[in-house]
């Protein structure tokens, strides 16, 4: 991979985290084309998560660099609150801000981080709305929206900055089935697009259907790094294979016969 | 009980009245200001400020409000600083009512989940835009129900304020029965004067908070 790239949005070099005595993520490098979308595979306490927290300069790090188009994200405290403006995230938990409607909850961001104006914000807010279903609940409280729905306005909300990456971090994890997929859809389309995305999930249809490139990450470092049709059929690490093992189900009553 | 001496000393309760609930509304509101800013600063544990903001939390609510005011009307002027009357029922008020507020806050800040904060961090807000906008209006909600009660605790100490030579109510009270031994009356007014300035904030606090309970906030 050409390291240089100039369309790299985002780079991360030899990055290290640790709490305490334990190490999260491992030395790990990692690089994101624009309006590529990359998958992060990975068991449970991977640093799948971390890996996006560290990106948005939620956590510390250790050692190693993150840039995004080319700025590094903690050269100083204004730098970082200027550069998460570029950076949207969206979490597993519905994060909505309880206390005000659909509408503020999406023009907070743009209107006092950017200096925006209101009215221009909230045009904007409502074709998002309308794109993804819901321009009828631009003054609903977050409490009256399902978790399929409070997902859909946190996306919104994270579009409305302008990001030049969309983090995800397992954000179907805590829905019911029935509203995973409209949440999956949003992003299929966001993929048509030519948004910027690094996704964390564990859906793996969905992975193999969006991802441009899959990463699978264990113990904090990345064991493979491949196409997602590669991946799926014919994983080259013995771990990656053990991992989609468990995605697998023998048929039970064929056993039993037998 | 004679009726007309309760009439006759109606105008005097009245102008007690107006003082207490004039002090006590400086008080409360420099209170609230006190109470955020200290929940804040304890909240994000901001370093050697939280520690002194800790001690005054203590001091301030294992002390009572009586010692509070002795203190600060008879034992600063010793060190040179005089504080009129009523500057001091307001210090001493805000001083008790600070660290309350600021403990009813704080429940409140602790009980939003970590993710809202981050969530505003990702939008690229300050740290004090987060403050603003995202917590404090969620735990000024999740606190109401300790804010009221400390509200209607802290017009009800203002009946200490008669140690600082304030004509508050219990201070008229007090004269009335030295003057003349009217107790019935003197005290049968002061307590129908507590209950008429509280009742009516009680009854309005008790409806503001089952508001509340139905639009409960919370995702």
């Amino acid at each position: 991979m050409n390291t240089n790239s100039k369309d790299n949005i985002l780079q991360i070099k030899n990055l290290e985290k640790g709490f305490d005595q334990t190490t999260i993520l491992n030395n790990l490098s990692l690089e994101v084309k624009k309006g590529e979308v990359v998958v992060i595979l990975g068991p449970s306490g991977c640093g799948k998560s971390t890996l996006l927290r560290c990106i948005n300069g939620l956590e510390t790090i250790q050692n190693g660099e993150i840039l995004l188009n080319g700025e590094n994200i903690r050269e100083s405290k204004q730098a970082m609150y200027a550069i998460r403006q570029k950076i949207g995230m969206v979490f597993q938990s519905y994060d909505l801000f309880p206390h005000m409607n659909i509408l503020d909850n999406i023009t907070l961001g743009p209107v006092k981080a950017q200096g925006r104006k209101k009215e221009e914000v909230r045009r904007e807010a409502e074709q998002l709305l309308e794109r993804v279903g819901l321009l009828d609940k631009v003054n609903a409280y977050p409490r009256q929206l399902s978790g399929g729905q409070k997902q859909r306005v946190a996306i919104v909300r994270a579009l409305c900055m302008h990001p030049e990456i969309m983090l995800f971090d397992e954000v179907t994890a805590a829905l019911d089935p029935e509203m995973v997929r409209e949440v999956l859809d949003v992003m299929l389309e966001l993929a048509k697009q030519g948004t910027t995305m690094l996704i964390v999930t564990h859906e793996m249809s969905f992975a193999r259907a969006i991802a441009d490139r899959i990463i699978f990450l264990d113990g904090g470092s990345i064991v493979e790094e491949s196409e997602p049709e590669m991946f799926f059929t014919n994983p080259s690490t013995e771990r990656a294979r053990k991992f989609l093992d468990v995605f697998t189900f023998e048929n039970v009553h064929n056993i039993e016969t037998e | 009980m004679d009726i007309e001496v309760i009439q006759e000393y109606i105008p005097l309760y009245v102008e007690a009245a107006k003082l207490t609930l004039r002090l006590a509304i400086i008080g409360i509101l420099g209170a609230i200001i006190v109470g955020l800013l200290c929940s804040i600063i304890r909240y994000y544990k901001i370093p050697i400020i939280h520690k002194i903001v800790g001690g005054y939390v203590e001091l301030s609510r294992n002390t009572p409000l009586l010692i509070q005011l002795f203190f600060l009307y008879f034992g600063l002027p010793k060190i040179g600083i005089v504080m009129s009357s009523e500057a001091c029922a307001i210090v001493g008020l805000i001083f008790l009512g600070g660290s309350y507020m600021s403990e009813a806050f704080r429940s409140g800040l602790e009980a939003i989940p970590k993710i809202q904060e981050e969530s505003g961090l990702c939008l690229g807000l300050t740290r004090w835009q987060v403050v603003r906008s995202i917590l404090l209006p969620q735990a000024i909600m999740i606190s109401m129900p300790a804010f009221l009660a400390n509200i209607i605790f802290l017009i009800k100490e203002t009946s200490v304020f008669s140690v600082v030579a304030l004509a508050d109510l219990m201070f008229v009270a007090k004269d009335l029965i030295g003057l003349y031994y009217r107790t019935d009356e003197a005290l049968f007014l002061l307590v129908v004067a507590y209950l008429i300035i509280l009742l009516p904030i009680s009854i309005l606090f008790t409806i503001v908070e089952r508001r509340l309970k139905r639009v409960a906030i919370g995702n």
